[in-house]
């Protein structure tokens, strides 16, 4: 299978990739950039552990073929905020201790990124809904929603 | 072999459409041997699992003019590439085609809704697709193109088994069609699945129309209990042209449920299907006689 150009922005940043069609988009953001926040849980398309950002839409990478990215703009939980600037939904997750494990976290920040951006002030029925793909092992739900419930816009 | 769902293992030729004519001539040459790619939560599924095995890949979502909704006197049309989440989004679809909008809205979850395709999920043809019941009900046309031109077919001619619609190889699904919605008709869409957001055990559909205390026409269309979506004509025909009663909503629910020829699967089996399918027909009755105006 021969190898192909694709240009992509990933997290802001124009990114020139040499891949083969049957890469998933998933694996070329954690091996080739380094991108390791989008997990591999399942690569069905069950848990949305994989989620990213496709020009702000919620996607899921293990489902993705990474050729037909080409121009389109991919946000990763790293492009959300980092140590010194966490985004308002990462610090709501730590102050509501949404985070145990924290494997489904780069899904549930980056679907509730998503959500508040069409929706900012969402109810609880609104965020569960919105969420209810993202597969949680952990929490039991309750804090994540409230973290995202709660979160502190930006003035 | 077990299959690592981690990677793609399989290996094939990527050709990427950007206009109509160009995906046409694709699938012309490979037929067969090409599959068409739209939002991949279908067919990559597959392809990870090794059931099918495509030589070439020829993906739709970039062809420009595929991915519509247009709403008018003379109906609601749908292009192929539309997402799910745009269906659900679209004011027409909710306020005119309940039983369009609730299937959708009940499907996958929002990152699978902003992938998966209408045409996708028809394509796919899964007993349980949910767009398909209540395209059924609402008699929708779809679209089939080739190189030799453009053919017009019922969405109840389309579906021929589990995996199987009547598109020839090299034909490629453009659009759906559903006829305009009077003041005095309503539909309603019910799913039955473990969880929500699920694949569904059972589903069902419900368009009719109203004229005063009497349904006028009906239409009936159940998923997940056949190898096809299929419609249930014994029960749609005790309704037409009868006052609408509580009473006949019921009978007609077991008409329904005795005409259906449901399986049993990993999902449910056949005696549960066939007692939930009474209790959802019923339901699903009520509430699209209540929103054609009718009262109970
Ligand atoms: C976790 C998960 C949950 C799901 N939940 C549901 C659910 O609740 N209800 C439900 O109905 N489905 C569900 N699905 C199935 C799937 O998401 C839908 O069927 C979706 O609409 C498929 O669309 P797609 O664009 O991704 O299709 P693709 O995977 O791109 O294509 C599916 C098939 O259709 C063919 N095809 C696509 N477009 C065309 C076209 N224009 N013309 C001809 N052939 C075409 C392809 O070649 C392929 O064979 C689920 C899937 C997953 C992974
Ligand atoms: S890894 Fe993508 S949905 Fe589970
Ligand atoms: S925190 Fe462990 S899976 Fe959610």
């Amino acid at each position: 299978m021969e190898r192909q150009w694709v240009k992509l922005k990933v997290n802001g940043k124009e990114r020139q990739l040499f891949i083969k069609p049957n890469e998933l988009l998933l694996n070329v953001l954690r091996d080739e950039l380094g991108l390791m926040g989008a997990k591999y849980g399942c690569g069905l398309g069950e848990c949305a552990a994989c989620t990213v950002l496709v020009n702000g839409q919620p996607m899921l990478a293990c489902l993705i073929l990474a050729v037909t990215m080409e121009g389109q703009e991919i946000t990763t939980v790293e492009g959300m905020g980092d140590y010194d600037r966490l985004h308002p939904l990462q610090q709501s997750f730590l102050d509501h201790g949404a985070v145990q494990c924290g494997f489904c976290t780069p899904g549930m920040l980056l679907t509730a990124q998503a959500l508040l951006a069409e929706n900012p002030d969402p109810s609880e029925e609104e965020i569960r809904d919105y969420l209810r793909g993202n597969l949680c092992r952990c929490t039991g739900y309750a804090a994540i929603v409230r973290a995202v419930k709660e979160v502190k816009h930006p003035a | 072999m077990a299959t690592d769902t981690r990677v793609l293992a399989a290996e094939f030729q990527y050709l990427e459409a950007h206009s109509l004519d160009e995906a046409l001539a694709w699938l012309g040459q490979y037929g067969t041997r090409a599959r068409v790619l739209a939002g991949g939560t279908d067919l990559l599924v597959k392809m990870k699992t090794g059931q099918v095995q495509p030589e070439y890949i020829i993906y739709i979502k970039k062809v420009a003019g595929l991915d519509y909704i247009q709403a008018d006197e003379a109906g609601l049309r749908i292009g192929a590439t539309t997402t799910l989440r745009k269906l659900e989004g679209c004011a027409a679809v909710k306020t005119g085609y309940s039983a369009l909008y609730e299937a959708v809205r009940s499907m996958a979850a929002t990152a699978i809704r902003n992938m998966g395709t209408i045409g996708g999920n028809l394509g796919n043809a899964s007993p349980a697709a949910d767009t398909a019941p209540p395209l059924l009900v609402y008699g929708a046309t779809l679209k089939l193109a080739s190189q030799a031109g453009t053919r017009l077919v019922p969405v109840e001619e389309f579906f021929l088994g589990p995996g199987k619609t009547c598109l020839a190889p090299e034909e490629l699904l453009t659009e759906i069609s559903l006829p305009p919605q009077g003041s005095e008709s309503g539909s309603s869409f019910l799913k039955l699945g473990r969880v929500a957001a699920d694949i569904a055990k059972i589903n069902v559909a419900v368009s009719l129309q109203r004229s005063g205390r009497n349904c006028t026409a009906c239409r009936i269309a159940f998923g997940s209990v056949a190898p096809t979506p299929i419609r249930v004509p014994e029960a749609e025909a005790l309704l037409a042209g009868q006052e609408i009663t509580e009473d006949l909503i019921e009978t007609a629910a077991q008409a329904g449920a005795a005409a259906i020829k449901p399986i049993s699967d990993n999902r449910s089996t056949r005696e549960y299907r066939l007692k939930v399918s009474r209790v959802m027909l019923a339901e699903a009755l009520r509430a699209a006689w209540q929103r054609a105006g009718g009262v109970l």
